[in-house]
């Protein structure tokens, strides 16, 4: 994509003032200081995680032996369910940066189609990430209802309290990320169905909620391959 | 009310209906690898100890793999879907320096670390 951002432009006027040094505008800019400041946080509680988990290592549990259920099915199925959902977020990711293409092509009807889309794998993911909680909690014998065996943030029947208490911190943490950035996609999906950026004739800010978006998908891949994989 | 004196880059960013064909090409290609990726991670996950039975060093070394191939989709979604591939080198480095100074130094860190705490408790019959 040509952007003013490929162009040769000399120093003394990229960064003689009055314009943008990095060719992007001021929004974009912020949403890239954002994601980095987040990246840190997440990143922070990834390594207490990464930490703790090898200190305890003796005790830590295996998770393709607590993560083994499917929806609908009491097949033993390890793992593939969380495979799913990553699967179901780097589609969504991929619907998203559909939709931006779309929108550098002035092309309406191809930003809400995939923006549509994305909104929708996000909400899926919620919804599963719920399920697995729902799982999680519920312990070894599946049920809900025994209160003895169910894991929370001060009783873990897999382990150490500390893997239950990372589970819920981490995963929770991110799903609320996912959770605004459903709700920032559909504001904007709504937004380009009124037209709003046809008139202003650029679709930056799909962009700008594009880049969020794939910040999340991120922060997932580390997190399945830390907590679930590692 | 409008303002003349904002610059609106995204205007330039604009592409042409056949760029667009190659692009999109271009993002299957990145999201079959991705995919291809992810699957493999999950299938050694699940069966490496049919595979190499159960050996510490084994795990060691799919351990890294797995941080490496993180690294690597990490990678295709910030450069090709995150558009950073097409920014200014400036702003390419303002990202991803402090990424590489914080985040990958603070995993390796803490990773050593914890792992010498946890020698030093065995030593001292603490586990």
């Amino acid at each position: 994509m040509a952007g003013e951002a490929t162009q040769a432009i000399d120093k003394a006027e990229l960064w003689g003032g009055g314009r943008s040094p990095f060719s992007v505008s001021y929004g974009k800019m912020m949403m890239w200081f954002f994601l980095i400041s987040d990246a840190l946080t997440f990143g922070g509680f990834l390594s207490a995680l990464a930490f703790q988990r090898h200190h305890l290592a003796d005790a830590w549990p295996i998770t393709e032996e607590i993560f083994f259920h499917f929806p609908l099915t009491h097949a033993h199925l390890p793992l593939l369910y969380v495979a799913l959902m990553t699967f179901i977020l780097i589609i969504s990711s991929v619907t998203m940066v559909l939709a931006v293409e779309a929108g550098h092509r002035m092309d309406k009807r191809g930003v809400v189609k995939w923006l549509a889309f994305t909104v929708v794998g996000g909400a899926i993911f919620l919804g599963s990430q719920a399920w697995e909680w729902y799982t999680f909690i519920s312990g070894p014998d599946g049920l809900w209802s025994t209160a003895a065996d169910n894991a929370s943030l001060t009783s873990n029947p897999y382990g150490p309290q500390l893997y239950a208490d990372f589970f819920f911190f981490i995963t929770g943490f991110h799903g609320s990320h996912v959770l605004s950035g459903v709700i920032l996609n559909l504001i904007v999906l709504i937004r380009a169905i009124q037209g709003w950026y046809d008139k202003r004739g650029h679709y930056e800010m799909v962009e700008k909620v594009g880049l969020y978006w794939h910040f999340v998908d991120l922060v997932w891949v580390f997190v399945f391959t830390f907590f679930y994989l590692i | 009310m409008e303002r003349d004196d904002i610059i609106e880059y995204s205007l330039h960013a604009h592409h042409s209906e056949e760029e667009g064909k190659k692009i999109r090409k271009n993002i299957m290609m990145v999201t079959l690898i991705l995919s291809v990726i992810t699957t493999v991670e999950v299938l050694v996950g699940v069966y490496w100890k049919d595979w190499f039975s159960s050996s510490a060093t084994a795990w060691e070394i799919i351990k890294y793999s797995y941080i490496i191939l993180t690294l690597i989709k990490a990678g295709y979604i910030v450069m090709i879907f995150m558009h950073l591939g097409d920014e200014r080198k400036s702003l390419r480095n303002v990202i991803l320096i402090p990424y590489a100074i914080f985040i990958l130094y603070l995993l390796f860190i803490l990773l050593t670390e914890s792992n010498f705490i946890y020698t030093v408790k065995h030593l001292l019959g603490w586990v």
